[in-house]
């Protein structure tokens, strides 16, 4: 049974002092380690990485980087351990939503860019803070329609395209669901990263122009959250039945009992070797089209003792040609680079045959909402007020509006 | 770990209290009698050191700043106190507490009772029984959760399909803020019941035979001797059982955590899980300590609470 749970905080002091008592050893005369943590390759790239940590290593000699691969859901709670002991590593993976808190609490050394032109403008921007570099990004994937092409067939529809609204898509999923069978029409998740987007395709936005409260309680907002908290129960399964669990999604689709599905490129890998035809399309929009968009970045730990080395370590991993290289050939998410000419080889590769359907959902893109404070409490907000929308116990409007209270307390509107 | 110093405290009570160990006669002898014991506490005071009396200290200080874990601590004093004070979802998240103890003790007591007394009779095949009731105490919560998720699953789970063989429409458990919580205590029943089993079961065993004989002469029958024998000698067994059980319902948490993650909609928050949140998702790591430290404050009470009240109630020997 257990008791150090009690004073569990305190336990980041502890390791503290744990730790400073085995520091590093000295290194021999001019070979140095520099470590890097990373979320970005667990889940079947770490030898993807592996190949790109070699091919640096062999690029410069006498230096060693010491992986160390996390998944995504640990990874912010370690870092944050790691920030609060003091035993950052020298090179620390990031996302554009914990970015401002890491560059805020002066975690990150700044960067003195040496090919900024490589790198794709609006994501350099998005990891600098006045103009000053704190992270370089190392990745970016968008959020598509997945569709299964034999059900359409099945239910005798046109597949999606770039110019379907969200009324297209309603019919589409009815007619899909009538199928029967145990054949859903269109998966979307009831939270905060699809709830922004949908805000945006119907020309809202979920916080105001400054970011110190909330803008979605409109008519606007409440029919985009009736957008997504509606399909529950028709055109997709309910939280009893399922929905809302880790790949319920994903694994619905791949089953053939999904007609579509919102999710990221992510998946491509997952739904490779379905033994029915699919396809992608760009996120259908209601008065406009917006597409979320997700980028990764490394940045260097202002207290490294290797920062050369850690920036050349940063640098190669985001821009070499090693690495647009593995990337696009595993079609592990997308280089952040700016040559559309390398990014061309994305379009030749085997399935999905619509990839071209990833660069046009950049042409309107919903960028997840910031706020200084109070990030992840704005997040589970919503998404506890969404669901409660979707299980029938609240309306949408009753469950926006205490939403709305809620968020604005916390990030102090 | 709190059973066994708990256990040990009242193992010592009756092997020490009639005769005390004679006092070392000289300085020489008392240093090295000191170091001796010092020598056999060293292996389990240095983690308790570590683990838990820094932290709690630590935890002390962190509790009067405010600090997101990144940037640097700001002293406020007893900001955060105050704060927890004001907020509702502070006596939101003790009232869930109370809510899984007071679910949690009677079936855990009883259910171990029950085992403990079918497993104490001349059973075929008994230390196999045994066996299989502790196995869910030494399983990890992780894979417990897990199961106890896929058998209370609303649509697709075992014991909703067993309850609609009856006519009944079985409820959306853990996706339903009315039942989240029972959901959790069910679990932790389920896995704590040979612990509970266990313990009672030896409290049994010491009861003098006796005491059983005597009270057959004078013509008690099996209730009577139950209430009358059994129940006042199994008190100090009890006793233990409630103590331990109180303070760790105080600190349940990985159950929550990997059950219902404390929703829907907060209704299975408890206090530990809320301080992971305001720890780790929330970087309120001055609010977190404050409230670690209520908790403390708050078990402290209790446990003396009943430490007293013990002596209106439980027998030793």
């Amino acid at each position: 049974m257990k008791r150090s749970l009690l004073a569990a905080t305190g336990l980041a002091a502890v390791a503290a002092l744990v730790l400073a008592g085995c520091s590093t050893e000295p290194a021999p005369e001019g070979d140095i380690t520099i470590t890097y943590s990373n979320f970005i390759s667990n889940g079947g790239n770490e030898e993807n990485l592996a190949t790109i940590v070699e091919a640096f290593e062999a690029e410069n000699p006498g230096v060693t980087v010491d992986v160390t691969t996390l998944p995504y859901a640990d990874y912010f709670t370690a870092l944050q351990t790691d920030l609060a002991a003091g035993t950052l590593s020298d090179v620390v993976d990031t996302n554009y939503d914990f970015f401002p808190q890491l560059a805020a609490a002066g975690a990150l050394a700044p960067i003195e860019v040496s090919n900024a032109g490589a790198y794709r403008e609006s994501l350099i921007d998005a990891y600098s803070v006045d103009g000053v570099s704190y992270g370089l990004p190392s990745s970016f994937s968008t959020v598509v329609l997945y569709y299964n092409a034999d059900l359409f067939d099945q239910a005798g529809l046109e597949y999606p395209t770039a110019d379907w609204t969200w009324a297209d898509e309603q019919a589409a999923a009815e007619a899909i669901t009538a199928l029967g069978d145990g054949i859903w029409g269109s998966h979307q998740p009831v939270s905060f990263y699809e709830y922004y987007k949908v805000l945006e395709q119907n020309g809202e936005s979920f916080l105001n122009a400054d970011g110190t409260a909330v803008a979605f309680n409109t008519p606007g907002g409440i029919e985009a959250a009736e957008w997504l908290v509606n399909k529950s129960g028709t055109v997709m399964p309910t939280i009893e039945q399922g929905q809302g669990t880790p790949d319920f999604d994903t694994n619905l689709f791949v089953e053939g009992k999904l007609g579509m599905l919102h999710t990221g490129i992510w998946v491509f890998g997952a739904v490779a070797d379905v033994p029915f035809a699919w396809d992608i399309a760009v996120e259908p929009g209601n008065t406009q089209q917006a597409s979320a968009v997700f980028s990764n970045a490394v940045g260097v730990s202002a207290n490294s003792e290797h920062v050369e080395a850690a920036t050349a370590f940063a640098e190669f991993l985001t821009s070499s040609q090693t690495m647009v290289d593995v990337r696009l050939d595993a079609g592990w998410e997308l280089p952040p680079i700016s040559d559309e000419e390398q990014l061309a080889v994305y379009l030749t590769k085997d399935k999905p045959a619509n990839r071209q359907a990833v660069f046009d959902s950049l042409d309107g893109i919903a960028l997840t909402p910031i706020v200084a404070t109070g990030q992840q409490e704005m997040q589970d907000i919503i998404n506890e007020e969404l669901i409660e929308a979707q299980a029938g116990r609240k309306s949408v409007a009753d469950a926006l509006a205490s939403a709305e209270e809620r968020i604005n307390a916390v990030i102090g509107g | 770990m709190s059973v066994s110093t708990l256990q040990t405290s009242l193992v010592d009570r009756a092997a020490v209290e009639p005769s005390r160990p004679a006092r070392p006669r000289s300085t020489r002898k008392g240093i090295r009698y000191a170091i001796t014991v010092l020598a056999f506490l060293l292996p389990s005071a240095v983690p308790l050191l570590l683990f838990v009396l820094i932290p709690m200290v630590s935890a002390a200080w962190i509790s009067l700043t405010d600090w997101n874990l990144i940037s640097p601590q700001v002293f406020v004093g007893f900001d955060n106190f105050v704060q927890l004070l004001s907020e509702p979802r502070t006596a939101a998240v003790f009232g869930n507490t109370l809510y899984y103890i007071l679910g949690y003790l009677p079936i855990v007591y009883l259910g171990g009772l029950a085992l403990a007394l079918a497993l104490n009779q001349a059973l075929k095949g008994r230390a196999l029984w045994r066996s299989i009731y502790f196995l869910p105490v030494v399983t990890s919560w992780i894979a417990v959760a897990v199961v106890w998720r896929w058998l209370l699953n609303p649509s697709n789970g075992v014991v909703n399909i067993a309850l609609g063989w009856f006519g009944i429409d079985g409820p959306g458990w853990w996706t339903d803020p009315a039942w989240s919580m029972p959901s959790v205590i069910l679990a932790s029943a389920w896995k704590d019941l040979g612990f509970v089993m266990v313990i009672l079961l030896a409290g049994l065993q010491a009861i003098n035979a006796d005491l059983y004989d005597a009270a057959k002469v004078d013509g008690a029958g099996p209730w009577a001797r139950f209430i009358n024998v059994t129940l006042p000698m199994l008190s100090p067994s009890t006793f233990f059982v409630i103590v331990i059980s109180l303070i760790n319902g105080f600190q349940v948490f990985d159950q929550v955590y990997a059950m219902t993650g404390g929703g829907p909609a907060g209704s299975s928050q408890v206090v530990v899980q809320q301080i992971y949140d305001l720890t780790f998702r929330y970087g309120q790591a001055g609010e977190a300590s404050a409230l670690s430290w209520m908790l403390f404050a708050v078990i402290l009470a209790v446990t003396v609470v009943q430490i007293i009240g013990q002596k209106r109630w439980v027998h030793y020997g």
